[in-house]
């Protein structure tokens, strides 16, 4: 895909802004990078071209840091880009079946859209939700306490466009290219709304709560918690 | 029963809106600010000393300390630096926290901030959280809002800006330096320490690099004293942590507990491992630090007590694994995330993770032999203590454990020609049969 005249002169201005919140322009780069993902969905040769342009570096040191994180694609994915945890411990729990359920229900590679363009999936590491296991990611939103039959449903569901709720993220899941956008720096406005914790989350709390050992009761316990 | 939990930073997690400002300050919020502002920076460093606050990102290294490293009066930027790029298998503490009370945050990074004499601070967000990342950008700007981020904060002259700044997908960005090298917009590598970011860690320029649980602790002890958050945990490890179960555990999630709290105590409040089932391993602190088994049920989960045990505490990180589950399979998978994300920059990191994948693929099968457990254990070697950063210690602990632990279950792998386990019992779900 090329990155017309029209769309970097709508870049521009967001990626000045961009550059502008750092003491070096370099440290804009990350940033820059998820802006061009959020217009084409990859980050294209035109992309980099782009972001070099933008911080006087080369194409060469632009996809020197490109190829190094595994969030930017080199290639276009589907609007809805699936990952499903596959590290130990959502592996285990049920992670490693969902992968191969899911391989094989879309019937595609990694990273590879479905023909519709909707879908892609790939495997992620940890995400830091592991008492949620096993975890599926929807465009970098959780969705907490998977099974085969759920992801299945769920890549159904967005293939056939109905509304898809996080388990735990905004009321609206955004598309790919709109992620991209708010990982850049420039948020939706669906902060305030959506979920904040589920019940792992808060199952420490509630036992605290029904053993009636408040932060003041704690307090006053002082070492007796810890040292037995 | 005594208090065995003291919710403290999770203590009102449960509350409607509890991300918000409106909200954190109705629980007491940005108490602690004006107070910290009103005292010289070299005192809120002593404070932070005193509390014996030590890093909650795993190493352990006590904070006021970290501060107090920064030359004062050397005329250049000094910048603070919130490491929020939870990375570490089976670490899911900050994630939950900047969800649900990112305020106490932002509180925590004002106050550093004001006493390392930076004007300008930085929190480096994973990239892989979207709906963690609006809330982070939230709480800044609701920040700036109310004038605790800006020009002349509360009055006091103090100047603070807060940039967030997304990640892109790289474990390896945890480590501290490669954390500031990313930052910088480069590939994330860690740098060859001395020296320390302390001295020259940003742009060259003095810099502090913090986890977001210690960060976010600081408010209590600012707003507490000291000696109330050293009142909690034990003789050399301070205050409350957050202690995170998942796996084959009945009631799996956050439980927030004074240091030295034990595996046996959590699991009695967390239900007990899955029913019908007993426990057979975990990792105290994430995959990087050696696993532990049932024999480790009393050991006292603080930094000393860990580590006389083995291991480390970590980031306490307990992922749970019963009987069901097969050891060889477990540490694969582990190594199959080490030799994914190893950054490249070192030889025995790089080639070796490559490796030991190999010999672990052909092990599980049931294709290895006894020599194969010997070749593993001489690879950990040639890792451990001569890769340029901590990853290549924390690479080689799951297979250095399980070996020491389970030796015998590798060997039954080969003799029989094949695992011994079946996978889906280990699921929690109930798998359905072959379609």
């Amino acid at each position: 895909m090329a990155l017309s005249e029209e769309a970097r002169a709508r870049l521009a201005p967001k990626a000045a802004e961009i550059i502008a919140r750092y003491p070096r322009a370099r440290s804009a780069l990350l940033p820059l990078l998820h802006l061009v993902q959020s217009e084409e969905g990859y980050v294209s040769q035109d992309g980099i071209e782009f972001c070099a342009g933008q911080l006087g570096l080369t194409e060469a040191d632009v996809t020197g840091v490109v190829s190094f994180y595994t969030m930017y694609k080199r290639k276009p994915v589907g609007e809805f880009h699936v990952g499903v945890c596959t590290n130990t411990l959502c592996a285990v729990m049920g992670g490693d079946a969902i992968f191969a359920d899911l391989k094989d229900h879309l019937g595609v590679a990694v990273d590879e859209p479905t023909a519709d363009g909707k879908v892609s999936f790939e495997h992620v590491e940890c995400n830091a939700a592991c008492d949620y296991a096993p975890v599926v990611m929807v465009n970098w939103e959780f969705f907490d306490n998977m099974t085969p039959a759920k992801v299945r449903d769920l890549v159904d569901g967005l293939r056939a466009g109905a509304d898809v709720t996080p388990s735990r993220g905004a009321p609206r899941l955004v598309t790919w290219k709109q992620a991209s956008q708010i990982l850049a720096g420039f948020p939706d406005g669906q902060a305030p709304g959506g979920h904040t914790a589920g019940a792992p989350t808060l199952a420490g709390l509630r036992v605290a709560k029904a053993q009636g050992w408040t932060p003041d009761a704690a307090a006053s316990a002082g070492s007796d918690g810890g040292s037995r | 029963m005594s208090t065995i939990l003291t919710p403290e930073l999770t203590a009102y997690w449960d509350q409607p809106t509890s991300f918000s400002l409106a909200t954190y300050r109705r629980n007491g919020g940005y108490r602690a600010l004006p107070k910290a502002l009103a005292t010289d920076p070299d005192q809120i460093i002593g404070i932070v000393k005193d509390s014996g606050l030590r890093g909650r990102g795993g190493a352990g290294f006590p904070t006021g300390m970290k501060w107090g490293f920064i030359p004062q009066g050397d005329n250049k930027p000094h910048y603070l630096v919130v490491n929020a790029d939870e990375s570490e298998p089976g670490t899911c503490k900050d994630i939950p926290l900047m969800l649900a009370n990112p305020q106490a945050l932002i509180e925590g990074a004002i106050i550093a901030a004001y006493a390392i004499r930076a004007k300008l601070a930085f929190i480096y967000v994973r990239g892989e959280v979207l709906h963690v990342i609006r809330r982070v950008q939230h709480a800044v700007n609701e920040a700036y809002a109310e004038g605790f981020l800006g020009k002349n904060i509360l009055g006091s002259g103090f100047d603070l800006d807060i940039v967030v700044h997304a990640g892109a997908g790289a474990y390896e960005c945890g480590e501290e330096t490669a954390l500031l090298e990313s930052l910088e917009g480069y590939r994330g590598q860690p740098r060859l320490k001395p020296p320390f970011p302390a001295i020259e860690g940003l742009y060259a320029c003095p810099t502090v690099v913090n986890n977001v649980e210690s960060i976010a602790s600081v408010p209590f002890i600012v707003l507490h004293g000291a000696a109330d958050f050293a009142a909690l945990g034990t003789e050399r490890s301070k205050g409350f942590g957050i202690f995170s179960l998942s796996g084959h555990v009945t009631t799996p999630g956050q439980y927030e507990a004074p240091l030295g709290v034990t595996l046996r105590q959590l699991l009695d409040l967390a239900g007990g491992v899955r029913a019908g089932h007993t426990l057979k391993f975990w990792t105290p602190g994430g995959s990087s630090t050696p696993i532990f088994t049932d024999e480790h049920l009393d050991v006292p989960l603080d930094f000393e007590g860990v580590g006389a045990a083995g291991s480390m505490l970590g980031t306490r990180a307990l992922q749970i694994f019963d009987d069901t589950t097969c050891v060889v399979r477990a540490t694969l998978r582990w190594m199959e995330f080490y030799q994914h994300e190893s950054c490249g920059k070192c030889t025995p990191c790089r080639e070796g993770t490559f490796w030991i994948v190999q010999l672990l693929e052909q092990l599980e099968a049931g294709n290895g032999s006894d020599s194969d457990l010997d070749k593993l254990l001489d690879i950990c070697d040639n890792i451990l203590g001569r890769a340029f950063c901590p990853f290549g210690d924390g690479a080689v602990s799951p297979v250095m454990s399980s070996i020491k632990y389970f030796r015998d279950e590798f060997i039954e792998h080969h003799k029989r020609g094949g695992c011994p386990f079946d996978p889906a019992a280990s699921a929690l779900f109930a798998m359905e049969t072959a379609r």
